[in-house]
């Protein structure tokens, strides 16, 4: 049965993480918990003066599509501006996964997008 | 007898194959018709109307509470109605917690459901005791020489769950309970996934208490049981209060009725108590010996054929010492991709921690995949498993 949800692209991005590793030096950071699973993830973001994102990686371990959503948002966000870092929906997180995503595995896609976005939330605090 | 739904919901032509009977099991319609018969027949409050239709609900609300008493080997009045399980633990936590202080221990083991840890943990932090944990044995059964240590006279309640719902171990609750005994501590047993599956008489195993619920023995959900020894439910705390457990109220006091009611505040789930009557006929009606003997021949085969496709299989493979919930991992593969993939293919197990944390982090595992047997788990349900699970092993190759 055709198993759209663990297509190729998305085993290519488990199986090879896109900027995979810790960051020394980030802008900013933020660990994020998976609570159904005990997955976890931290996501690194470096900014230029300019406000845009230059660097960005990941780090952690867990399912497939927590895994390969966060791989591809490293892509996804590269080059960004603060602004549309800040306009960024969990709805986008879906349309570049471009698979439906099971109600149940909603919390997996968006773990990287939850860690981005609450790190950056807690940036522009300061 | 049942009439599960016939598809796995997500892919109409692809059956459904429930391998989760842990976290709740199929309902028979013999259940489903008392609950609705009381709906429909005798619609109205318990113990208090004085009209037909109320004496008719009250006698099956007390019938239910003789068969639920008989199915465990208990009197009547030795069994309390609650909301479950989880209800039934935080009651015993509460009210025989409530009564240590430091320098007491309180026995429980290292594969307790968070309902048999979290509310001796919490009763802890306020009066001071300590928790003590039986580890395993490699195998994942009881380790029966460390509990002998483990039991001291500073021990005060051994608490401990009756089968593992994530390893499938059946603690041999009998012997530990008899050492318990020796040193005068208060035994407990959550027996969540052991009634219907493999016998819980109290009196043979001599636990001054026993948790259970309904939903995982093909009773509807919420509604479960609170066993204790007369003499022990005379001196228990009650934790809800309210009209049914009174006999007298002033404006500054109460006075409480008899052992059970006493438990009951409120109007119970009484569908529920009668479905959960149903469910003992229904059990005793094939017989435990029968549905246990197919579960054991089931789990052997499972075991096996899960063995065969390279997965991990924890706990032990000694089908005499387990009950048929079965947890395995494949390395590469996280626990919810293998739980979606199966889903897909129509199988439905459970994959995370299983409300075990402190075990799975034992085992150094985020959690495992558990596929779970009930009386309707069939042989062929096993080969749709294997199937997916061997699927799922090719995805990720």
């Amino acid at each position: 049965m055709e198993d759209e949800l663990y297509k190729e692209n998305i085993m290519d991005h488990y199986k090879h993480p896109r900027n995979a590793g810790v960051m020394a030096g980030a802008t900013f950071s933020r660990r994020e918990l998976n609570a159904s699973c005990g997955d976890e993830l931290e996501f690194f973001v470096l900014l230029d003066e300019a406000g845009k994102v230059s660097k960005v990686s990941f780090n952690g371990q867990g399912c497939a599509i927590s895994q390969s959503a966060t791989s591809m948002l490293t892509e996804k966000v590269e080059g960004m501006t603060i602004d549309e870092l800040k306009k960024l929906l969990p709805e986008d997180v879906f349309t570049m996964l471009g698979v439906p995503v099971d109600t149940t595995r909603i919390r997996c896609a968006l773990l990287g997008f939850k860690a981005l976005k609450g790190g950056l939330e807690v940036y522009l605090q300061k | 007898m049942f009439t599960p739904p016939p598809t796995n919901g997500v892919v109409p032509s692809v059956p459904f194959v429930y391998l989760d009977s842990a976290a709740s099991s199929q309902t028979p319609e013999s259940v489903l018709a008392a609950m609705d018969a009381y709906y429909r027949e005798c619609r109205s409050n318990v113990h208090r109307g004085m009209y037909a239709v109320s004496e008719e609900a009250t006698k099956r609300y007390e019938d239910a509470r003789a068969k639920v008493a008989a199915f465990i080997n208990a009197d009547s009045d030795e069994v309390v109605f609650t909301r479950g399980t989880t209800e039934s633990l935080n009651l015993l936590a509460r009210s025989l917690g409530g009564l240590l202080g430091p320098g007491d221990e309180v026995l429980l083991s290292a594969m307790e459901h968070h309902a048999n840890l979290i509310p001796w943990q919490q009763i802890a932090k306020q009066r001071g005791y300590s928790l003590k944990f039986i580890p395993l044995d490699s195998e994942g059964l009881l380790d029966m020489a460390a509990a002998e240590k483990l039991i001291t006279p500073r021990t005060k309640i051994v608490s401990v769950i009756h089968a593992s719902n994530a390893l499938g171990s059946i603690v041999p609750v009998k012997e530990l309970f008899a050492l318990a005994k020796k040193v005068g501590a208060t035994t407990v047993l959550d027996a969540a996934q052991s009634v219907g599956h493999i016998l819980v008489d109290v009196r043979d195993i001599d636990c001054d208490f026993m948790a259970a619920g309904a939903h995982k023995m093909y009773g509807p959900t919420g509604i479960g049981l609170l066993y204790g020894k007369r003499q022990r439910l005379e001196t228990l705390e009650p934790m809800l209060f309210g009209g049914d457990m009174v006999i007298e109220v002033k404006r500054d006091d109460a006075t409480f009725t008899d052992v059970p009611w006493r438990f009951e505040a409120g109007t119970q789930n009484i569908a529920g108590a009668i479905g959960f009557g149903a469910a003992c006929d229904f059990i005793t009606g094939i017989g435990l010996d029968n549905i246990r003997a197919h579960e054991r021949e089931l789990a052997g085969y499972a075991i096996e054929q899960l063995l065969a496709t390279g997965v991990i299989v924890h706990g032990t493979k000694n089908v005499d010492k387990r009950v048929g919930a079965i947890s395995f991992t494949l390395p590469g593969v996280h626990v919810h991709d293998m739980a979606t993939i199966l889903a897909r293919e129509g199988v439905c197990i459970r994959g995370g921690h299983h409300c075990v944390m402190p075990l799975m982090r034992d085992m150094g595992l985020p959690g495992t995949s558990r596929a779970s047997l009930g009386m309707y788990s069939t042989k062929e349900e096993i080969d749709a498993l294997i199937r997916a699970v061997t699927k799922a092993k090719q995805i990720f190759s």
